[in-house]
């Protein structure tokens, strides 16, 4: 366990202390305080039956999320494979799930971290609006279950790419295009005749944008909270796959 | 199995796609000993490196450090090893002290106990003055020393270091060997190079390498001793040919000699005992008994250079010599 949160700590440490991490951050912040200005124009058009947190969630949520996803994950592994301080990590007693675990813990929590200023958005909102009843606590909260799910998602993603390669490059673009490609799934089941098959059924299950609409409307499934941590552990269990096959390639 | 073995390697084979890397390497290491592991670039040393720090898996045959085998008690070898990567790679965006903690609490320090090896390495690897800065900013000759001081931070049974003089100034060289050297008393290292002084320097004993096989292992010493079994005793002697020449075909320890006339009215012997003897005493006695003048005496030696780039020569190359 010390080896586990002396990693993570590291792993954080090494996103703060670097002008990466705030990079991202600075982004981030950007592109919701645009987000809030199509927001604000939103609000001022006709009632609609919508949450404030559900408008969030329409194109720029994904842009920021597929975007900042491979740039969070991409360094994890490939830049110690590529600098060589993979080799002095793995002949440290540490084992290769504490390793896989530290690292994809910091992103997930670094990832949380640059969605933090959309609390901040919304409370300013509920302040300058004076209307308390445009904030409610709980849809705020399965939101932020919503962005935390999506993230172990995306993060073990991102792990898993940059697990298999030593260069940035191809692991940003590995996991843009798996993060993608998922992401695109969700709009494929239009493409299918209305009548159901299995396919258009599980496809439909798949859909992320429909799974986050839900979470920013207040709605927790435990339909979905399984299918994030399932495809997780899974992505993290390939990663440890990818890291342990250096003892049997 | 014997106690105070610290490195043991049976029958060791490692095969990448296409090539064997090691192959059937069997070598000993005992505690305390400060063993160079020299051969060119390919021979196989950064491989059987990885192998007993547990990196990479053998393909066949075992290896045991401290008694514990590398594959499947790895976890029991990698607490007793300090390992040093070629080209020592470190975060070069943490500070010196900050990482030796880190890599100390890594490898299952306690509070305390980080502080104080931490405390003591920085000390003993020349550290105390750069302790606060960044490591990415250091120079190479301290670089090197951060990677020793990580290597040593968990006061490791066996040190292996991988080149760890590579690419340093003659100075900053002098002082990574005698770091090294003084290791030697609370540690087992080794180490690979193939600078050869530096293996003629601190080593004890000195295993050649080539194409995955140890070729010879022994001491520096033993080497050159059995190496100079044709070595040659050198001497200018002013005498008459004919007395030399007569002398020399009655001697039984000579095998071969070569007489050249030399400056002044001197001549040049080269002489070569039977068995590799040192004729030097046996040539002052004539000379004293003679009277005759006698201005070099000298035994050519086969520096382990020599020695080195004999037996690590391609097996096609020494057919065309």
């Amino acid at each position: 366990m010390q080896a586990y949160f002396t990693l993570t700590r590291r792993e954080l440490s090494s996103f703060f202390v670097s002008f990466m991490g705030y990079a991202v951050i600075a982004a981030t912040v950007f592109l919701l305080g645009l987000c809030m200005i199509s927001l604000i124009e939103k609000l001022q058009g006709d009632p609609a039956s919508i949450t404030v947190t559900e408008c969030f969630f329409g194109f720029y949520f994904w842009l920021i999320l597929l975007f900042s996803a491979p740039v969070i994950t991409m360094r994890l592994f490939s830049l110690e494979k590529y600098s060589g301080t993979f080799e002095t990590l793995m002949t440290t007693p540490v084992s290769d799930w504490q390793v896989v675990m530290a690292k994809f813990t910091a992103a997930l929590f670094f990832f949380v971290v640059t969605w933090l200023p959309l609390a901040g958005c919304i409370l300013i909102l509920g302040y300058a609006t004076n209307n308390p009843a445009l904030i409610d606590y709980n849809v705020l909260g399965s939101t932020y279950l919503g962005i935390f799910l999506l993230g172990c998602l995306y993060m073990s993603l991102g792990c898993f790419a940059s697990a298999m390669t030593s260069s940035q490059i191809i692991a940003a673009m590995t996991s843009f295009a798996l993060g993608l490609g998922l992401f695109i799934l969700s709009f494929i089941v239009d493409q299918f005749p209305i009548q159901k098959t299995w396919i258009t059924e599980t496809l439909s299950y798949m859909s992320m944008y429909n799974h986050m609409t839900d979470f920013s409307r207040g709605v927790i499934d435990t339909r979905y909270i399984v299918f994030y941590l399932s495809l997780t552990g899974f992505f993290l269990f390939l990663t440890y796959r990818v890291v342990e096959s250096r003892r049997w390639k | 199995m014997t106690d105070d073995a610290m490195i043991e390697v049976s029958n060791l084979t490692k095969r990448f796609a296409g090539y064997e890397a090691v192959s059937g390497l069997s070598f000993t290491v005992g505690r305390g000993e400060i063993v160079g592991l020299l051969g060119p670039n390919g021979a196989g040393k950064t491989t059987t490196m990885r192998i007993l720090s547990c990196f990479l898996p053998a393909t066949s045959g075992s290896a045991r450090v401290a008694g514990f085998d590398v594959c499947t008690q790895a976890d029991e070898v990698r607490r007793r090893i300090g390992y040093m990567p070629e080209n020592n790679p470190l975060y070069l965006e943490m500070r010196v002290r900050e990482y030796l903690r880190f890599r100390a609490r890594l490898k299952g320090l306690g509070f305390t106990q980080t502080r104080q090896r931490v405390e003591r390495v920085i000390e003993q690897c020349g550290l105390t003055e750069v302790g606060k800065r960044i490591i990415g900013h250091l120079s190479k000759g301290y670089k090197q020393r951060v990677g020793l001081a990580d290597a040593l931070v968990h006061e490791p049974e066996l040190v292996i270091l991988d080149e760890p003089t590579i690419g340093l100034d003659p100075s900053q060289i002098r002082s990574v060997r005698q770091l090294i050297k003084d290791l030697g008393h609370h540690h087992t290292v080794l180490i690979s190079t193939h600078i050869l002084p530096e293996v003629e320097m601190t080593c004890s004993r000195v295993l050649i390498m080539r194409e995955g096989k140890i070729l010879a292992a022994d001491t520096p010493e033993n080497l050159q001793r059995t190496m100079s079994k044709d070595a040659q005793t050198i001497a200018e002697i002013l005498a008459p040919r004919e007395d030399l020449v007569s002398c020399w075909e009655q001697m039984p320890e000579i095998e071969h000699y070569d007489l050249s006339a030399a400056e002044g009215s001197y001549y040049r012997v080269a002489l070569t005992g039977v068995d590799g003897q040192d004729l030097r005493p046996v040539i002052f006695d004539l000379a004293k008994e003679h009277g005759w003048q006698l201005r070099e005496l000298s035994r050519t030696r086969h520096s382990l250079e020599d020695i080195y780039i004999r037996l690590t020569r391609p097996e096609s190359e020494e057919e065309t010599f």
